[in-house]
């Protein structure tokens, strides 16, 4: 299964070594990762997301708890959870047509067009990863010059 | 406030701990602790390698239950130590590594003797320090008790640059602080030992398997108590070995690939487990699938992330397992549980465990493992401390040398560290100045630290070595002879040193011993000599440690001697 791990640590130097390392040495993966500090300084949160059956995912998470640098480790569910990643495509430009289909795509999934050039264009999606990997899948006829992807960011939705 | 350097704050702080000893090695960059010793009343303690430092530290931890204190200088003098932390975090031993760091400014330039000891150690420390400014040194020092010996104990890596170690700055020892994301204790879980001890008395044939952590948390009364009450039979893994007399009618001894064969088997037939703080390792249980669909797994564990991560239990106690089992004490005295009458399984355990001890063939020669291992036994009072080096010789140690008083077995069991058990033997003799502490070594292993000699001698540290020397790589020996066709590449030692000449060069007593009644008198010169002794007992290299459970088999797959 797909899990979304949210992760609040001290912010400190190393830590971030230290998560990534704990994934290497117990042989679980890191699907994606993103990091930023919180509201309070002292904290960051990291949100990781990983595959493994149940027990694998379990395991993850009491590992991840049992490092004394993170403060609160938790399995987020998916279905109740707002989770986002930022994906910047540059795509290849033939002719004045691809411009006006690919600026109807990113209409179509919510994107942003930036650094249109004569070649090339620059699209800016917020999307899921699901959504950004069918929005890829539509636009690989044209031509993807370049990727960047910051991975998963995640919030569980309030249970009011 | 008093103004001080980071290494006087060093010394004070780890004063304030009580520490007593320090185990470890000088050099460039920690020079400036080093000088601290002649103004403090902590007694510093010469190794001629610093894995033995680590290794003399960690057996100190594991005997007096407080962390072991080793330093080594940067560089070289803290990889030479990784060894020695890594066995300690396989075994969760409480120690405290304290290294000297290039100073903060040169760190990352690839300056003399600069190694990053801090991404080194990460994966085999439960934590690691490296304060920045003197200010930080007590609170480092401070904290890094607290987490080497609370909880599941482990090795903790204090790197202190050398300007932190000499610059000065006003100083306060903290008696409170806070870890936010550390919760070394549980509250006892009364809910999950009721419904532990419904499933034990519903169980037709139970069995307790205690692991490291009953010596650990102590839980050595508790876990008679509940045996003798329930009058069930007590299994134990390896490094819980002697967590239970072993002289005991319900005692079985260790499980696992060189288990006793009367305890695999009763392990492999019981259909309930009472698993006391143990990680269920492979070299324990083999393949658990074999039974395990039978089998029902109370699991009793400090480490929330030990439940359910080899094995599946059933019900799942988490706390400190002493806490736990005094509460299951409590319990069984007031619902007014003692079972009084034999159970057929316990008299199958008990029909069983006398086969085996009757039946298990030994080697026929008069110097065979199993005659000298029980000829030690005799001979040794029964408070006496054994550590192990890594090897034949260990495994013979868990078959032959029975553990009376609870606490007293202690071995490289996790990373399995050949050169372990006489430095370690050499830092519980420090521990315990007042009983016979014994290193049963293999050549191989010994060979590995032997220069402690020095530090037993200068130190006058009189451990005892008792060496099963069969000039051979024995274990590798006995793979290669089971596995490999008997093709022996890259183990004979050729009778290279003579141990008597090289104990006696170090100025330590050394007595080869060529039979039983030779053995006997060597042991009773050592036990009364107030020297180190080596006492090496040539054995034959051919002897295999039988019964043997090969890698990946379930327990039920015994290799017997034929």
């Amino acid at each position: 299964m797909w899990a979304i791990l949210s992760i609040l640590v001290e912010n400190k130097p190393g830590i971030l070594f230290k998560v990534t390392h704990l994934f290497r040495s117990r042989n679980f993966n890191i699907d994606s990762i993103s990091v930023g500090v919180t509201e309070n300084p002292d904290y960051s949160k990291m949100t990781i997301t990983t595959y493994g059956d149940e027990k694998q995912v379990a395991q993850i998470v009491k590992q991840l708890d049992k490092m004394i640098d993170t403060v609160k480790v938790e399995h987020l569910d998916q279905y109740q959870t707002i989770y986002r990643e930022l994906c910047l495509f540059r795509i290849s430009v033939n002719t004045p047509s691809d411009s006006m289909q690919i600026n109807q795509l990113a209409k179509a999934y919510g994107g942003i067009v930036h650094d249109v050039t004569k070649t090339s264009l620059v699209v800016e999606l917020t999307a899921t990863p699901d959504q950004i990997i069918a929005f890829e899948e539509l636009i690989k006829p044209f031509g993807i010059l370049d990727v960047a992807r910051t991975g998963v960011t995640a919030l569980q939705r309030s249970k009011e | 406030m008093e103004t001080m350097t980071g290494a006087k704050a060093l010394m004070t702080a780890m004063e304030k701990e009580g520490v007593q000893h320090v185990f470890g090695l000088p050099g460039g960059a920690n020079l400036p602790m080093y000088d601290e010793f002649a103004r403090c009343n902590i007694r510093h303690i010469l190794v001629r390698h610093e894995q033995s430092a680590a290794h003399m530290a960690d057996g100190f931890g594991r005997v007096s239950r407080k962390p072991g204190v080793c330093f080594a200088t940067s560089g070289p003098g803290a990889t030479n130590i990784l060894t020695g932390i890594a066995t300690a975090q396989a075994d969760s031993a409480p120690m405290v590594a304290v290294t000297g760091q290039v100073p903060v400014k040169m760190i990352g330039r690839d300056a003399f003797q600069e190694s990053d000891i801090i991404g080194m150690a990460n994966p085999v420390v439960k934590y690691a320090f490296q304060p920045r400014t003197a200010a930080e040194v007590p609170e480092a020092v401070k904290k890094g008790f607290f987490i080497a010996e609370t909880g599941r104990p482990g090795p903790v890596l204090i790197d202190v640059p050398k300007d932190v170690q000499e610059n000065e700055a006003p100083m306060t020892f903290p008696d409170e602080f806070k870890i936010q994301g550390y919760h070394p204790w549980a509250d006892p879980d009364i809910v999950n030992v009721e419904k532990a001890i419904d499933m034990l008395l519903h169980a037709q044939k139970p069995i307790i398997l205690a692991g490291g952590g009953t010596i650990i948390s102590s839980a050595f009364a508790e876990l008679q108590s509940i045996a003798e009450t329930l009058m069930i039979p007590v299994v134990t893994t390896f490094k819980g070995k002697g967590a239970f007399p072993e002289n005991h009618p319900l005692s079985l001894g260790p499980i696992g690939m060189h288990g006793h064969a009367e305890a695999n088997k009763m392990m492999t037939e019981a259909d309930c487990v009472l698993a006391i703080g143990t990680r269920f390792s492979d070299r324990s249980v083999g393949t658990f699938e074999a039974f395990e669909k039978r089998l029902k797994i109370i699991h009793m564990d400090v480490d929330p992330a030990e439940i359910g991560k080899n094995q599946t239990a059933q019900i799942a106690v988490i706390g400190d397992v002493r806490v736990n089992l005094r509460v299951m004490v409590k319990i069984l005295l007031q619902r007014a549980i003692k079972k009084t009458e034999e159970s057929p399984w316990l008299k199958h355990v008990k029909e069983t465990k006398a086969y085996w001890r009757e039946h298990l063939k030994l080697h026929p020669g008069e110097m065979g493992a199993a005659k000298i291992l029980r000829k030690l036994r005799e001979l040794l009072p029964k408070e006496s401390i054994v550590t192990t080096e890594v090897g034949q010789h260990q495994m013979w140690a868990s078959l032959f040398y029975d553990v009376i008083q609870p606490g007293t077995f202690f071995s490289s069991t996790g990373l399995g560290t050949m050169g372990w058990g006489f430095p370690a033997a050499i830092g519980a003799k420090v521990a315990r100045p007042d009983v016979p502490v014994v290193d049963i070594a293999g050549d191989g292993s010994f060979s590995m630290t032997e220069n402690s000699l020095a530090t037993a001698v200068l130190e006058d540290i009189p451990v005892i070595v008792f060496i099963l020397n069969n000039s051979i790589l024995g274990m590798v020996a006995q793979w290669q002879r089971t596995f490999y066709d008997r093709r022996m590449i890259g183990v004979q030692q050729d009778q290279c040193p003579d141990y008597v000449k090289l104990a006696e060069s170090y100025g330590a007593q050394g007595i080869r011993a060529q039979s039983i009644d030779e053995l006997g008198r060597a042991i009773k010169t050592a036990l009364s000599s107030d020297v180190a002794t080596v006492i090496d007992i040539p054995i034959d290299p051919e002897e295999d440690v039988l019964p043997f459970v090969a890698p990946g088999t379930p327990l039920t797959e015994m290799i017997l001697p034929s």
